[in-house]
């Protein structure tokens, strides 16, 4: 009896957790967005907003020690895997305490300590790192699940099918997870994705399956099924997640004028990730207004807090500047 | 009654090759090879006969022929714990899995603060006259020397090839290591205990007082074979193996250099933005005020590897070329 009644309150847990991660990232990134328009940051960042349901679904269905790899959108992922928002506003802002003490940037953020492999600025430039990632682990006998995150725009690379051929014939634990939010950089991506996308991995003998990526429980229940099939031995899975970015490809790119305010306002306003939950939470009754309230004021103080302190931490030493080539 | 083997053993440069990668797979369990045609076929030059048979298919894993994707799978395998080898079987084909070894593996640990490492070796081969032509005799190791990150050794000989080998496979950092193709029955002393040779250091081939001649992988053969024609004119010539062109032992060559007063640079590679260029402006920006004549530089021939022997073979330096342009260098008519 009593464990019938903690269940559905665990749930409710867990999906408000996945509420605040989603909070977080987007607060994050609209502080990034902040930071570059005020000339607070250096370079470009690409913003991850719109698209939150699929890092948190995606991580939230992992363990700490299960390995990720991650994209130059990829501020959602490391977030969701479990960075701490100080240490990625450093790394933004090039200053000694980031996550690669300034020499990564917005790209390129690692952090092992939560299984992340690292951000990859070359587009599907990753996919043979979790694939052997993904082999490390079966190698070494642990149960680790590696997930690759990337692009639509990566389905154009023709590592992730050699890396994909391999996964399949050897049975690894790779997710090769598509964000597929129609667009590579300035481009859609029916301009250049020919036929079926779950055709391509399924004609390698990859297990394929698609997903709303606005719906973070969606996303959430698929991929624990396609984490539990391999650690089980099962072999590499497919997942695409149809998803939207609410912003350019990176900061800069303010005019869009490779699609229409129509569709980005359908999108925005019929098929939000945070909207999603929160409705359908509050819907269910088990949750009020309020809730969802408290929880972005703590995000907000979480992410003020952080960029306070990037702003005010040190920039590496000049002598950093050659340490760190050779390991 | 036997006696115990104190004499120099034998081996050839493939064979060297093959005891480094078995003793370190023995070693350490983290070692793998993976790459084309490495199982039950042994590599096409045959240099990693009898592995599988001792290590297992798990252990020496051979892939479809997708360079870029296995060379991927490697740089990935390394940052998680193992120390894989990688075998490109052509160097011509390193230019396929460029991205993984220029923007992945040599930049993983700078660009992750130093958290992150990548302990992998790539393994491949130049060398031309093989009648191979211009996709299969390529000597392209300038192209990864170019590049922060990486570290790259070339091998003159079965001893060389064992000790670089291992120390190579131990090193925390990328390592790229061109094997000369036509060397691999090449027959040399190489010790059946354990050792490594030290990155960086160069090793003097041949003392002389007249000329210096450094020299890479299979070059040094030449330029010894050089070094005879120029002694029975009456030229001491000093030759030198860098043995990695990154790190580059430097003050060894100036030191030569301002000894002898007069600098050859031999190596396969192509002549220009090469391998040469580099070694001869370190001598010359560290010896200038002790030479007695500009260095000289002697590449492959700037073009495309032709396949007919007669034009094939003068693409790359010989010893005649090199004893020709060390005597000109040294005033000898």
């Amino acid at each position: 009896m009593t464990t019938r009644a903690i269940e559905p309150r665990m749930e409710l847990e867990a999906n408000l957790h996945m509420y605040r991660q989603m909070a977080k990232i987007r607060a994050f990134d609209e502080q990034v967005n902040e930071l570059y328009k005020s000339a607070k940051m250096p370079g470009l960042a690409h913003l991850y907003i719109g698209e939150e349901a699929v890092a948190v679904g995606v991580c939230e269905a992992l363990r700490r020690d299960d390995l990720i790899t991650s994209t130059h959108r990829g501020h959602g992922h490391c977030l969701a895997k479990g960075a701490a928002v100080n240490r990625m506003f450093a790394e933004l802002l090039g200053k000694e305490p980031g996550y690669c003490r300034g020499k990564g940037g917005s790209m390129h953020i690692a952090d092992p300590e939560t299984g992340n492999l690292g951000a990859n600025a070359i587009v599907g430039g990753s996919a043979g790192i979790a694939t052997g990632a993904a082999l490390s682990a079966k190698m070494r006998g642990t149960d680790q699940v590696a997930v690759c995150f990337f692009g639509d725009g990566a389905l154009g690379q023709g590592l992730l099918y050699e890396v994909m051929n391999m996964a399949a014939l050897w049975r690894l634990p790779v997710i090769y997870l598509c964000e597929n939010n129609l667009y590579g950089e300035y481009t859609p991506c029916g301009e250049t994705i020919a036929g079926d996308i779950l055709a391509r991995p399924r004609a390698l003998g990859v297990h394929a399956e698609s997903v709303d990526g606005q719906d973070v429980q969606a996303v959430h229940a698929t991929m624990r099924r396609l984490v539990e099939r391999a650690r089980r031995g099962e072999g590499p899975a497919f997942l695409e997640c149809k998803t939207y970015r609410y912003y350019g490809h990176h900061v800069g790119d303010v005019n869009r004028e490779y699609r229409t305010r129509e569709e980005e306002r359908e999108w925005m306003s019929k098929h939000d990730p945070l909207e999603t939950l929160a409705s359908r939470l509050t819907t269910q009754g088990l949750a009020d207004a309020g809730v969802f309230e408290r929880i972005l004021t703590d995000v907000k103080a979480e992410i003020d807090g952080g960029v306070q302190f990037a702003l005010a931490a040190p920039y590496p030493e000049p002598n950093e500047v050659d340490q760190d080539v050779y390991a | 009654m036997s006696t115990p083997e104190v004499a120099a053993r034998e081996l050839t440069y493939g064979e060297a090759v093959r005891e480094a990668i078995a003793e370190e797979m023995r070693r350490d369990p983290r070692v793998f090879l993976i790459g084309e045609d490495v199982a039950e076929a042994g590599h096409p030059f045959k240099v990693l006969t009898g592995l599988v048979q001792e290590f297992g298919t798990k252990r020496i894993i051979d892939t479809p022929i997708s360079e870029p994707g296995y060379a991927g799978i490697g740089v990935g395998a390394a940052m998680t714990g193992m120390r894989p080898i990688v075998d490109v079987m052509f160097g011509d084909f390193i230019t396929l899995a460029m991205d993984q070894i220029v923007n992945q593996a040599a930049k993983v640990h700078y660009m992750s603060g130093g958290k992150l490492k990548v302990p992998i070796v790539f393994r491949t081969t130049l060398g031309a006259t093989r009648r191979s032509a211009a996709q299969h005799s390529q000597s392209l190791h300038a192209w990864v020397s170019h590049i922060p990150g990486l570290k790259v050794a070339l091998p003159s000989g079965p001893y060389e090839a064992k000790g670089l080998m291992k120390t190579a496979i131990r090193d925390d950092s990328p390592v790229v290591i061109f094997e000369d193709k036509m060397m691999y029955r090449t027959k040399g002393p190489v010790p059946a205990e354990d050792y490594t040779i030290p990155f960086g250091v160069a090793e003097v081939k041949r003392a002389g007082t007249d000329i210096t001649i450094v020299a890479t992988s299979s070059m040094v053969g030449v330029a010894l074979g050089a070094a005879k024609l120029l002694e029975e004119i009456g030229i001491g010539a000093e030759v030198i193996d860098p043995r990695t062109t990154y790190p580059l032992d430097k003050q060894a060559m100036i030191d030569s250099a301002k000894k002898t007063s007069r600098a050859l640079v031999v190596d396969e590679g192509y002549e220009r933005y090469g391998v040469t260029a580099e070694i001869a402006s370190a001598i010359a920006e560290g010896a200038f005020y002790h030479l007695d004549a500009p260095v000289k530089r002697i590449g492959a021939m700037d073009v495309p590897v032709p396949f007919s022997p007669v034009l094939e073979d003068l693409t790359v330096p010989s010893e005649r070329t090199v004893f020709e342009t060390a005597k000109a260098l040294c005033r000898k008519a």
